[in-house]
């Protein structure tokens, strides 16, 4: 019998996850005891705050060294420091989308088209369990790449997925839609931990460790057998690139992008990306290094197919939402190439990219917000033509993200395409640069498609308005626009920063 | 070299006003001009300050700078937006902001009722910040900022009545055929770049000797290509008379005492380039000397009061270039000319706005005469101005186009001869055109209908002109005395070896001036003393017709690069439009279609993602499999 050894817990370091959880769980107790009337108010204060004080407790610990924490299972270095400030602030802008209550159903648990839900939507009821949802997700979000044990990884990303499978089905539109895609999200999100559990246990197999340290030791000492290493590799990729939305395991993400309320897109689509890539970033550039031959090409072959087939089927979309989700395909595309580059400036440029982007999409579907009709939301591309002669602001606004989707200089987007792809050239994965420039370009096609719809084409009279943002949706735009066009125009201070900050510890 | 953080004074404030009145829009309506002019006098004021802060040091210590910031930074390429003010740059600041004060003040009754009088301050404040910042950029890289501000400023606010399509059109030829000399100043700092590694004044200076002659040629044609777009010289000329449609306050600030001498200015500033390039040099003479006689002729011929005018500011800008391209000997002529210029051109064309102003907007001289009566104090400023620019004694045109004369005949052998006897004769013709602009506006008999009321200006236009009349009755006498513009820009300048003289000063002016009364007696003749008619004869020589037509510059310009460049334009468009864009359509087409058959494959069934991952899942361990074997 092992005698039990009682954890030893750096709660300096450990912190911001653990402020978020408590958050999250205060949002619980106020869904429990809290009048009605006063929980959609007091949830937004409290996520928040919440979010706040864990970025404050985030930058208190900015220059402690890096260190391994939680017995070994989580990191602290410069890397997960810069991971976890981007899912931060990523975040709170997000979370000032969720408090437009026409995001949300009235009452989840109703059914669709029921008396019940005529009910609780006269009755202005909302449904304010999302906060604490996002605020679990978030913890999940901010333990994914800091997490260095299988274990922990494994538990951080199921704390990140299993509530946004039920945020996804809270539309207030379209339920039955909303909940099919989080009934598919969760299945494949499953189907895809079982691979990721698989990895899991070949790489123990492998290495007798959980560790990635562990596991990197016997990579370089080949004690272990290669088969395992192998399977485990391939299983443990599964699982993330499920995440990510990388071909041919994205299936899933423009049914729950299109499905999912556009305020949960949009925090699912910019802060999982960042998690799900850091942790990505670090199993592969700390564990995997070394056994870069064996995983080099498939992961080539998935970037190349992956961006290419994102950029292409987006062309096909009429429907904005999901002409992004393929967008968002390409990006995972594009960012892959940061994870095979396998060297500094790989790292750097991937952790501008996915701070870049995340801010930038999370931009985008906060206009995607504002464009309704008496119905809701209105996705339909078609009838975006001439918005720009009407809301001239929230078009350009949308403009400018799409031109930072599709890498304009004076964008944070081209800045990121260009470290990225400069990356990729330098580890000698030439086809990369060429295969992502191409697709580059052929999905500046759609995106450019979408500015022309906007500016040029006359509008259409069939009741679709761009309503007057609330407050906090106008402070997302323009807190993205506003990081976006400074991004593009001045990143020196960032890229240095990143520079001399990136690490992982291995 | 001393640093002086007051300089950026001089810029900042004048494109406050640009930026303020733009972005305020309607709302700064009111008091816009106000504010507009206030801050272009705040720049002279602070333009005095540092004169006589300069004035107060020792020579060699005169030059001062201040770092804006870091601009470029490249490896070992650094470019800092940095300023410099110095002997050569202080003149400009004064000329530009003190010139540029009276003429905002003098727009404000000018353009009283336009409805747009906000915006065109707005622009001329913008003009101000740009004509500054060209002349107190330290580097060429910095100068070509200001380059590319006025060459925008003018385009603007030539054509600030765009709603006359013919006015639009004379802007963007303005603007086209800049384009020209802006190419030639970035090619110049291109090769500065690539052959010195350096774009600064006081880097390229410190190579010039060290580098060839032949890089130095190159580099120095270019600015000289530069200074043609810019001066409108010889064969760049053709967008200055169709300027003129701007509003006159422009005319007179704009394309007659600032920015069409910037050329000038570059070629001074560049002085050390050309005295290594001596190839360069001679050709910067040579324009300078075509220029001046082609304005003079055309000026002879034209009715328009504003296109005399400009054939005039060209022709003497033509003085100015020839100066400058006689060496260290000819350089602070060069900029005394510019600068006596600036006053009486200003004036002038402020006058013939005045007239303008009394005559419904009438430019032809043909409808004006006997205006004396009406606007006598028009007429006395325009009369100094007048006979300060024919170089009568002791006005300020005398001082500084007697010098330069003089300095191209001494420039030795059959060059000097040349030079000086076509800037002689140039003085001769001068004194005829001009003579005709007076007689046939102030002196010559009636020729307006009855329903013309001319009148004098309000004291607001008038004044301006007052002070500007005063500046060219005295500028040429005091810049002069003791050569006193002379030894203050000595110390920019290579010294320069004693010529020989070919003809004693004395001499030389004597011979100015019987070319001068020569001139005047034929257009008293011609003009005053026999009838004019109010509709241009038909029945003249030959000479005249072509005269009339700018000497044909529009059509050689037409035939020579208009016809072949729209075949070339024409001819590039179908290419563009059958291969370019057929080869794109094509690329587009097959993308979308291999989109939309790849769109099948997201079916909606959650059986078929699974299937599908599962599938990847195979592919991928395969893949990884097949590497590792």
């Amino acid at each position: 019998m092992i005698d039990f050894v009682s954890p030893t817990l750096e709660y300096a370091l450990l912190a911001p996850m653990l402020i978020v959880l408590a958050g999250a769980l205060i949002g619980v107790l106020i869904e429990a005891f809290a009048p009605r009337s006063a929980r959609a108010s007091s949830q937004l204060f409290i996520t928040l705050a919440t979010l706040a004080i864990s970025l404050a407790s985030l930058i208190r610990v900015r220059n402690s060294a890096s260190t391994t924490a939680a017995m070994e299972s989580v990191t602290f270095d410069g890397a997960g420091m810069l991971l976890q400030a981007s899912i931060l602030v990523i975040s709170i802008i997000a979370v000032l989308l969720l408090a437009d209550q026409e995001n949300f159903t009235a009452l989840a648990s109703t059914l669709p088209g029921s008396d019940e839900e005529r009910t609780s939507l006269q009755k202005d009821l909302r449904v304010t369990e999302i906060y604490p949802l996002t605020l679990f997700a978030v913890a999940g979000m901010l333990l994914f790449p800091l997490a260095t044990d299988l274990i922990t990884l494994f538990v951080a990303l199921e704390m990140l997925s299993l509530p946004l499978y039920l945020l996804a089905g809270l539309s207030r539109r379209r339920r039955l839609m909303s909940q099919e895609a989080a009934l598919k999200y969760f299945l494949l999100g499953a189907f895809s931990s079982a691979f990721f559990l698989m990895g899991v246990a070949y790489l123990y197999g492998y290495s007798a460790s959980t560790t990635f340290a562990g596991i990197h030791a016997a990579v370089i000492g080949s004690t272990g057998n290669d088969i395992y290493l192998l399977l485990g590799i391939a299983f443990l990729s599964i699982g993330l690139l499920f995440k990510v939305g990388a071909v041919p395991f994205h299936a899933w993400s423009p049914d729950v992008y299109q499905g999912a309320p556009t305020a949960v897109t949009a925090f699912m689509a910019a802060a999982t990306k960042v998690a799900a890539f850091g942790a990505m970033l670090r199993i592969f550039y700390v564990s995997f290094a070394e056994a870069y031959w064996q995983w080099r090409p498939a992961l080539i072959a998935i970037a190349l197919i992956t961006m290419v087939f994102g950029s292409l089927v987006a062309i096909a979309q009429r429907d904005v939402k999901r002409m992004l989700a393929y967008s968002s395909i390409a990006h995972a595309g594009f960012l892959l190439s940061g994870v095979i580059a396998l060297n500094k400036t790989g790292l750097d440029a991937s952790i501008f990219y996915l701070f870049a982007y995340g801010v930038a999409t999370v931009g985008a579907f906060g206009v995607v917000t504002l464009v309704r009709d008496s119905a809701g939301e209105v996705t339909d591309l078609n009838r975006w033509s001439g918005l720009g002669k009407r809301s001239p602001w929230v078009a350009t606004a949308f403009a400018g993200f799409l031109l930072a989707f599709a890498g304009i200089p004076l964008t944070s987007g081209f800045i990121g395409k260009f470290s990225i792809f400069s990356a990729a050239y330098e580890s000698g994965s030439t086809a990369i640069l060429i295969t992502g420039v191409l697709s580059s370009a052929i999905a500046a096609f759609f995106y450019i498609r979408v500015i022309v719809l906007m500016f040029f084409k006359d509008p259409v009279e069939d009741g679709t308005s761009v309503v007057i943002p609330s407050i906090y949706t106008q402070i997302t735009i323009v807190v993205s626009a506003v990081v976006t066009f400074a991004l593009g125009i001045y990143p020196t201070p960032l890229i240095d920063f990143i520079q001399s900050t990136a690490s992982f510890l291995r | 070299m001393v640093t002086n953080s007051g300089l950026v004074y001089l810029i900042a404030l004048p494109l406050f006003g640009a930026l303020s009145l733009l972005l305020l829009g309607r709302r700064a309506d009111k008091w816009g001009h106000l504010l507009a002019t206030a801050l272009s006098a705040g720049s002279f004021a602070v333009g005095l300050f540092q004169l006589s802060e300069m004035l107060g040091r020792a020579t060699e210590s005169r030059p001062v700078t201040q770092k804006l910031f870091t601009w470029i930074s490249v490896g070992s390429f650094n470019v800092d937006a940095s300023l410099l003010l110095d002997q050569l740059s202080i003149c400009f600041v004064l000329l530009i902001t003190g010139v540029g004060t009276l003429i905002h003040i003098y727009s404000i009754s000018y353009m009283s009722d336009d409805p747009d009088r906000r915006r065109f301050f707005a622009f001329l404040n913008l003009f101000i910040a740009a004509m500054l910042l060209l002349v107190l950029g330290d580097s060429y890289l910095n100068l070509y900022v200001g380059w590319e501000g006025v060459g925008l400023a003018s385009y603007l606010l030539i054509g600030f009545w765009n709603q006359k399509a013919a006015y639009a059109t004379a802007s963007k030829k303005a603007f086209i055929m800049n384009r020209i000399g802006d190419m030639g100043l970035s090619f110049a700092i291109m090769i500065a770049f690539a052959s010195l590694g350096t774009v600064s004044f006081s880097g390229v200076k410190e190579n010039a000797h060290s580098a060839s002659e032949a890089t130095m040629t190159a580099i120095g044609i270019m600015l000289l290509v530069a200074a043609v777009g810019k001066s409108a010289q010889f064969p760049l000329q053709a967008w200055l008379g169709d300027a003129m449609a701007g509003p006159t306050p422009v005319s007179a600030l704009i394309h007659a005492a600032t920015m069409v001498t910037a050329g000038v200015y570059l070629i001074v500033r560049s002085n050390f380039v050309f005295d290594a390039a001596p190839t360069a040099q001679l050709l910067v003479a040579i324009i300078g000397a075509i220029t001046l006689m082609f304005g003079a002729l055309v000026g002879t011929a034209k009715d328009d009061i504003k296109k005399a005018l400009a054939a005039s500011t060209m022709s003497q800008i033509g003085y100015m270039i020839l100066g400058a391209g006689l060496g260290p000997a000819g350089y602070a002529f060069a900029i005394m000319h510019l600068l006596t210029h600036g006053f009486f051109k200003a004036g002038m064309f402020l006058g013939a706005g005045s007239v303008m102003h009394g005559m419904n907007d009438e430019v032809n001289m043909r409808k004006y005469g006997a205006l004396r009566k009406f606007m006598p104090i028009t007429f006395i400023t325009f009369g100094l101005g007048y006979l300060a620019i024919i170089g009568v004694p002791p006005f300020a045109g005398f001082y500084s186009k007697d010098m330069l004369i003089e300095t191209a005949l001494n420039a030795g052998g059959v060059k000097g001869i040349l030079l000086g006897g076509t800037a002689l004769l140039g003085a001769g013709i001068t004194a005829f055109y001009m003579t005709r602009v007076m007689i046939l506006t102030f002196t010559s008999p009636k020729r307006w209908d009855d329903n013309q009321h001319p009148h004098e200006s309000p004291i607001l236009m008038w004044a301006p002109m007052a002070i500007l009349a005063i500046g060219s009755v005295s500028s040429g006498f005091l810049l002069s005395r003791g050569d006193a513009l002379k030894h203050w820009l000595e110390p920019l300048f290579e010294e320069h070896g004693e010529h020989t003289e070919l003809l004693p000063p004395i001499v030389v002016s004597g011979l100015a001036l019987t070319m001068v009364a020569i001139g005047v007696a034929l257009a008293v003749v011609k003009y005053q003393l026999s009838e004019v008619e109010a509709v241009a004869p038909e029945n003249v020589t030959e000479f005249t017709q072509i005269a009339r037509r700018d000497l044909l510059q529009d059509e050689i310009n037409e035939a020579l690069f208009m016809r072949p460049g729209q075949v070339l334009t024409s001819v590039l468009v179908k290419f563009d439009e059958s291969v370019i864009d057929g080869a794109v359509r094509g690329i587009g087409q097959i993308a979308m279609g291999s989109g939309s058959s790849l769109r099948r494959t997201q079916t909606g069934f959650v059986r078929s993602y699974a299937m599908l991952i599962l599938i990847g899942a195979a592919a991928l361990i395969a893949a990884i499999w097949v590497v590792t074997l």
